[in-house]
Formats: structure tokens, C-alpha cells, sequence
């Protein structure tokens, strides 16, 4: 990160709400401005905040950014899209 | 819609609400002069679950990565076995009892390696492409869980890990 002042700056990404995801905010996506460096669970938790239902499928579900899945440790750049996927069932 | 064709011979698609999967265009598209089987699974909606009547079933994706997912299971069965083509269709919205939801078509030379190569996909369709479907019974309605990704949720998101689905692309041969 450069030393000038970036922290002040935010990145937004989207956040998109599948099956029992979206059933629980009630919305298909959403977008979500979080500071640089933030990580995929980062902005997990801050979804978590805005709509605590979320924590019950919160142990079973897995993340995907930008389509592939991703371990929760993965730095969130601007414009990426990230998605909660609850227990898939297709088939 | 979002049909995918490759120099491989990979048909992918998921299909939009109420288009009925036409099991004969991807059969077609997996036959070939030069190859001695094809093998199909057709996955087909059941009309009870653990006593309870289920009046019909309703599907959603994640398009574009359950189409990157498909394609890379694609790939994975082609570093398995010796397959011509493969084609992969799956039905969104709703699905009434009976009908088919998920249809898997495999053309090989020899009849194990389309056969195999055709149980091995939808095992990783169900464990690992982001589509979900919820069960609609008389009395209420729940959103089913694949226990295959339960079982392997854990390894999906471990990075470059081999031929997981939507793992980084580095296993790709130009």
C-alpha cells in the first residue's frame, strides 16, 4: 500500500446472495465498501452485521470471488464480486 | 442459454425457466463415427423425500461460475479418461415431478471411459457447480444440501489445489 493516505480511500465491491442467502437478506446482491486490504471474511463479517440471520448457514457456507471459489484469507480488491455460496444442491 | 463450445467438444448449458432438457440434442452431440459409446446419467426429480410429498422442485445458479465450474470438471474427466465430447445441461426454475433436471452425455472409443468418466461428473457436478434447488412439499418448502459438498466444502476454496472445480487455471493446456 503507498504511504500517502489510502486507508481513507475505500474499494466497493458487490456481494451477490444465493438460495438461502438471499432468503435471509432478501435482497439478490448488495454493494459493500470496505477499506483496502480488507480479506474475503472481512467483508463476511460486515455483511454478517448488516443482516445477522446470516449466522446460521454461516459454518456450512463457502466463498467465491469473481466466480472461483476462495479461501477467506484472499485480500477483496476493488469492483470484485463476491458471493456467499450456501450448501450447493444441484443435480 | 450460455451454450459453450469448444475446440474439446464441451456442450454446457443451463438452461432458463421452463426449457424442458431435450435429451436427444445432447446424444446427438456426442456421437461420433469414430466412437463406440456413449453414456448418459439423467438426474430426475422424485416425488417424495423422507415420507413427505414433493410437489416440485425449484432450481437457481450462479450462471457464469457454475458454467467455469462445469468446464473445468470437463477438463478433469478429459485428464482422467479417453473422451471425445461431453455434454452437460442443467434445467433452472422450476422442475415438476418426473421431469429431468440434469442430463450428462460422454462419447469415448471404449464404453469405461465414457462410462466412468460420466458417473465421475455428476459426482462433481453435485459436489462442487454453484446450483441450488429448493424441495416444495404440500406443507412447506426447504433449500436441499449436496452432502458431496459438505463432505469436500473445505478443499474447494484451498488454492490451486490440482483439479478442483474453478481452481486457478494452471492446469490448462493451450
Amino acid at each position: 500500500m503507498d504511504s500517502e493516505k489510502e486507508e481513507r480511500i475505500s474499494i466497493k465491491i458487490k456481494v451477490l446472495f444465493f438460495a438461502r442467502a438471499r432468503d435471509l437478506t432478501g435482497m439478490t446482491d448488495m454493494s459493500l465498501e470496505v477499506s483496502p486490504g480488507t480479506t474475503a471474511l472481512g467483508c463476511l463479517d460486515k455483511v454478517i452485521t448488516k443482516f445477522p440471520g446470516l449466522e446460521e448457514i454461516r459454518n456450512c457456507m463457502v466463498l467465491a470471488l469473481n466466480e472461483e471459489y476462495t479461501p477467506e484469507s484472499t485480500v477483496v480488491k476493488d469492483r470484485d464480486e463476491l458471493a456467499l455460496i450456501p450448501p450447493i444442491s444441484g443435480g | 442459454m450460455a451454450g459453450e463450445e469448444e475446440e474439446e467438444r464441451n456442450l454446457i448449458e443451463i438452461l432458463e425457466e421452463n426449457i424442458p432438457i431435450d435429451i436427444t440434442k445432447y446424444i446427438n452431440y456426442v456421437q461420433s463415427p469414430h466412437c463406440g459409446a456413449i453414456s448418459t446419467f439423467a438426474g430426475t426429480t422424485r416425488d417424495t423425500f423422507e415420507g413427505k410429498t414433493v410437489l416440485e422442485l425449484r432450481y437457481e445458479a450462479y450462471v457464469p461460475m457454475a458454467i467455469r465450474c462445469i468446464k473445468s470438471i470437463c477438463t478433469s474427466a478429459r485428464s482422467s479418461w479417453n473422451l471425445s465430447s461431453i455434454a452437460v445441461a442443467h434445467r433452472l426454475g422450476p422442475v415438476p415431478v418426473g421431469e429431468i433436471s440434469v442430463f450428462i452425455a460422454t462419447s469415448s472409443v471404449h464404453r469405461e471411459d465414457s462410462l466412468d468418466a460420466c458417473k465421475f461428473m455428476i459426482d462433481e457436478v453435485k459436489a462442487s457447480v454453484p446450483i441450488w434447488k429448493k424441495e416444495v412439499y404440500s406443507n412447506g418448502e426447504v433449500w436441499k444440501e449436496n452432502s458431496e459438498f459438505l463432505e469436500r466444502k473445505d478443499e474447494l476454496v484451498v488454492p490451486s489445489h490440482g483439479r478442483k472445480c474453478c481452481g486457478k487455471k494452471v492446469m490448462v493446456i493451450e
